[in-house]
């Protein structure tokens, strides 16, 4: 029998709007690379809220702008939020992320820079964090059903022990939380080049096949349009091709090991939309692995499973990354950051259903409160997609 | 000990999932979907994650894993020799 069943509970933050979250973080959230520096300062009076510093949110329009505008309101209003204070260099794009993240019924106070300076804007943008850090800290903990749980995967420097290892435990994982009812999300869609139409014939119906098919080959004209002979050494990358890695298709194949051998693609995203109901979703997305894991938190997933083969370290503020890994060479090399090892199913010691239930004990571990490898070493990787130049 | 796995029988390449594996050695791979062994000698070093070929392939071929098409032989390849970017290349792109 699993790890998990129907009746598994776990102890999450539940949110004003239903949603359950495993952490409880006060975040100060720049609207643009201007408002770092407050942003920053306010986290640094303020000792237990968190600023999430980012490049980007100045002269940008369109589909592109859009997309900026979902991947802050999806951040602040992922559960694992309890309160946000959004600093922009002007009012009016501050009030509308403001007002995107007050719809989810979360604590959120929004300051311009213009008129006031930063001195004045970190003085009083403190002094509501204060606040608000306050009264984050008397929300409790409360029990929450496993299917309330949302776990987005992706995986990076991938070898070919992702695709017999590591990759296939999180696709028992995923499995097993498929049949609870759980929210599950992967995506990485120029790394599925070769393996399409297997995940075209996961697809619940033939709807979701034909939006799957039409985001996926979006992507291929993008890369045909851009792409050198070689696809500039990025798929597969360097780290891949070392770690034994030889074409797209066979990092393809490892890479959909994720989504397991049960689970139907119930359902396809766009950037940092947000699920509108249980299931298996993928979501259209960049294979580099803090772009994909930011859109994962601001679709509102509240943990992620990173399959590793070479070593990838990676964090995010507010998305607890567990990872996973099934070269010997790596977790001996790189134990400080391995969540899971997952070596023993290669020299046959663990059968895929114990690697995938060990996955899930440390999954419920982690939603219980225990810091992640890369929580614990400060990873906090936060890198917004974008889809073209600025104006 | 399990030096190599495949996934499927149909599979031309093996994955190497230990440290230090060397030309002339004899060694075990695990067909992971029949859970089966076979036995194929290195007649290269390979390198662990790395690939070793488990049938003399001419250029042209497809090379198998997964029990899918995963690119093209470039470059003649033995039993027993060392399956990467020198001697195989992906359809696309």
């Amino acid at each position: 029998m699993s790890v998990i069943s129907n009746a598994t509970t776990f102890w999450g933050y539940r949110r004003n709007n239903g949603r359950v979250g495993i952490r409880n973080h006060v975040i100060v959230l720049p609207v643009d690379d201007l408002s770092n520096a407050a942003a920053e300062a306010v986290a640094h009076n303020i000792k237990g809220t968190l600023a999430i510093p980012h490049p980007y949110g100045r002269l940008q329009f369109g589909a592109d702008l859009a997309l900026h505008f979902r991947t802050l309101i999806g951040t602040g209003c992922n559960p694992n939020v309890a309160a946000v204070i959004v600093i922009g260099i002007e009012d009016g794009w501050t009030k509308r992320v403001v007002d995107g993240i007050a719809a989810s019924g979360k604590p959120v106070v929004g300051f311009g820079i213009e008129g006031h300076g930063d001195h004045e804007t970190i003085m009083r943008a403190s002094k509501a964090a204060r606040e608000f850090l306050q009264d984050a800290s008397e929300i409790h903990r409360e029990e929450c059903k496993i299917s309330e749980l949302w776990v987005s995967t992706k995986c990076g420097e991938s070898d070919t022990t992702s695709g017999c290892g590591a990759n296939p435990t999180v696709g028992n994982a995923f499995d097993k939380l498929y049949e609870v009812g759980s929210t599950l999300v992967f995506g990485e869609t120029s790394e599925i080049t070769g393996g399409e139409k297997v995940v075209a014939a996961r697809c619940r119906t033939p709807q979701v096949a034909e939006d799957f098919m039409a985001m996926f080959n979006r992507y291929q004209d993008m890369i045909n349009r851009h792409k050198t002979d070689d696809l500039s050494e990025s798929q597969p990358t360097k780290g891949n091709i070392a770690g034994g890695l030889t074409t797209i298709e066979e990092k393809a194949m490892g890479n959909i090991q994720k989504i397991g051998k049960k689970c139907l693609v119930d359902g396809v995203l766009d950037k940092a939309e947000v699920p509108t109901g249980p299931g298996l979703w993928f979501m259209d997305s960049s294979s580099a692995a803090a772009e994909m894991v930011t859109l994962c938190a601001a679709s509102g997933f509240a943990v992620h499973f990173f399959p590793t083969g070479q070593g990838n370290v990676i964090g995010n503020p507010i998305l607890p990354v567990i990872k996973i890994c099934a070269n010997p060479r790596t977790v001996r090399t790189m134990s400080e950051h391995i969540d899971v090892d997952s070596t023993g199913l290669l020299q046959r010691d663990m059968v895929l259903d114990q690697v995938g239930d060990k996955l899930l004990e440390v999954m419920l571990r982690t939603a219980n409160g225990r810091l992640t490898a890369a929580e614990a070493l400060g990873h906090r990787e936060f890198v917004l997609t974008r889809l073209y130049e600025s104006a | 000990m399990i030096h190599f796995v495949l996934h499927e029988a149909k599979d031309t390449v093996a994955v190497a999932v230990v440290e230090g594996i060397k030309a002339g050695t004899e060694l075990t791979a695990w067909i992971m979907d029949d859970d089966k062994q076979i036995s194929i000698r290195a007649l290269q070093d390979i390198p662990i994650g790395h690939k070793i070929a488990l049938k003399d392939m001419a250029v042209g071929e497809t090379v198998y894993k997964y029990g899918t098409d995963i690119g093209k032989v470039v470059a003649p390849i033995k039993a027993g020799e060392h399956a990467h970017v020198h001697n195989i290349k992906t359809k696309r792109w």
